[in-house]
């Protein structure tokens, strides 16, 4: 008898190699399904197991996911424009040229990373909102939106200093605008001017920082308070955790339970 | 209930064939289960699988907008020479049109710091976290507090003359103030909804409209020394 596609995977999952690599083993009984998220360490920061509610588009829309594949995205794409990029004066405009002009792809690679960029703080501030309405910041996930906050800030820096990079006038003039306003902080304004660019103006000095921080430190930042983020939604009980409804909502569901219970006996 | 052959009571003198338990029931605090009868389903394959096609047609939408439109680039960044008007990022432009109206110190520090500290201490008001109505308790005295809050504000933007702001404020505070002539009774579903709705809410919204429209005004409608052009000008 032929052997079904299925049963080929199921023979690749009882390798001896795939065994190795993959802790939680062949079969999709209820308990492998679980083993699968919580035996893999980028998976068990998740939860084994949702209520039900939470898959339905209208509770999250997906922002939340979608957020994170703009950012897988950006993470691909900025790889291979790192390698065409020389964070110099004026080399860094030479070489956005080239992206543009001689580079294989590399038009599409800058236009992917630039909107994806746009679609990312646009998403980020979606899903702020809509986990707002939807009253999601109530305990005991309080502190799950403060690192939400936290990772606007971060998105927000991500996509501004990754602006400057092109190093044509438009990148220029925004940054010059946008770093004036540190100038206005009480006191010691000009001090952080003069520690964000690495001089009085936008210069060579500022685009090496921008660049740093825009492909190394913030990237890393983010990728830790992500993971901070997708692990406490599980600790703290997961999306419609019935703890975190309004006092009005849960009263109303223990009354419906208490009805049901009654007509049960 | 139970088989009778589950339990059996009695006195057994040795203790490691019939160890005893003992459960103390008070009379407050009764054992309870909070038992949650809600459906659940496997994070894999169900979760997993909605959350890949989520990603996957998002990257093909973000591709085709990559082959249709390209980014823009503009001549080498010259520092003797300022566009006009010079523009920060999209997401700024809100705070840029503020900076418009107010010195620096405010427009630039005082305002985005005390949004973002708001933003965080949200999930940490009782106000919040009850979420009523926010005129159905004590609703003279929150009718007061509304309506001193708005002339204040009222004042405030209209002597820097910050229209672009007031405008929003002003349909907010006539979409609240109706919400306050309304109650659960309401015959309208859309008055209940407003009468439910609480203070974080309104907030949280108004936040939500000033954003946009001050957004919208930076982005399309600021020319030349930040004067005000419509966006078909210069077509």
């Amino acid at each position: 008898m032929a052997k079904t596609i299925d049963q080929y995977f199921d023979d690749l999952r009882d390798t001896r190699v795939w065994r190795s690599i993959f802790r939680s083993g062949t079969g999709s009984s209820t308990l492998k399904r679980a083993l699968a998220i919580q035996q893999n360490v980028f998976l068990h920061l998740f939860s084994t197991k949702v209520r039900t509610r939470m898959l339905s588009l209208s509770a999250t829309w997906y922002l939340g996911t979608l957020t994170l594949g703009t950012f897988v995205i950006l993470v691909a794409t900025g790889i291979p424009l790192m390698f065409y990029y020389h964070p110099s004066v004026p080399q860094a405009y030479a070489d956005t040229k080239d992206l543009q002009f001689v580079v294989s792809s590399g038009l599409f690679l800058r236009n992917l990373h630039r909107w994806s960029a746009h679609a990312m703080v646009f998403l980020v501030f979606a899903h702020m909102f809509k986990v707002f309405y939807r009253g999601a910041y109530r305990a005991p996930r309080e502190f799950n939106w403060v690192i939400g906050v936290i990772l606007l800030l971060i998105t927000l820096l991500l996509s501004y200093t990754g602006y400057l990079l092109p190093w044509d006038q438009l990148a220029y003039w925004a940054i010059t605008v946008g770093s004036n306003i540190a100038s206005a902080v009480p006191l010691i304004g000009d001090k952080i001017h003069f520690l964000l660019l690495g001089g009085n103006a936008v210069n060579a000095n500022a685009l090496l920082r921008f660049y740093v921080l825009h492909c190394m430190i913030l990237p890393l930042a983010a990728m830790f308070f992500v993971a901070v983020h997708f692990w406490r939604i599980r600790k703290d009980g997961g999306l419609y955790s019935h703890a975190s409804e309004p006092a009005t909502l849960r009263a109303q569901t223990a009354g419906d339970s208490a009805a049901a219970a009654k007509e049960a006996q | 209930m139970a088989d009778s052959n589950d339990f059996t009571a009695g006195v057994d003198s040795n203790a490691k064939k019939s160890p005893r338990r003992i459960v103390f029931i008070t009379r407050r605090t009764s054992a309870q289960v909070k038992a949650e009868t809600e459906d659940q389903v496997q994070t894999f394959p169900e979760v997993l699988f909605r959350a890949a096609v989520a990603v996957m047609t998002l990257a093909v939408v973000l591709v085709w907008i990559a082959l249709m439109f390209n980014a823009p680039l503009e001549g080498l960044a010259d520092p003797s020479h300022t566009p006009n008007p010079a523009k920060a990022p999209w997401y700024f432009l809100g705070l840029q049109e503020m900076l418009h109206y107010f010195p620096p110190v405010v427009a630039g520090v005082l305002v985005p710091g005390l949004v973002v500290m708001a933003l965080i201490v949200i999930p940490y008001f009782k106000v919040n976290i009850e979420a009523d109505g926010l005129f159905l308790k004590n609703r003279d005295r929150r009718l007061r507090i509304f309506y001193a809050v708005v002339a204040l504000l009222s004042i405030f933007l209209l002597s820097f003359k910050v229209y672009a702001a007031f405008v929003p404020t002003a349909i907010m505070a006539a979409v609240m103030f109706l919400a306050a002539q309304s109650s659960p009774q309401s015959g309208s579903t859309f008055r209940r909804y407003l009468a439910a709705r609480p203070l974080s809410y309104w907030v949280m919204t108004w936040f939500l409209f000033e954003l946009v429209v001050l957004t919208a005004i930076g982005t399309f409608f600021r020319g030349p020394g930040w004067s005000w052009v419509w966006p078909w000008q210069g077509l």
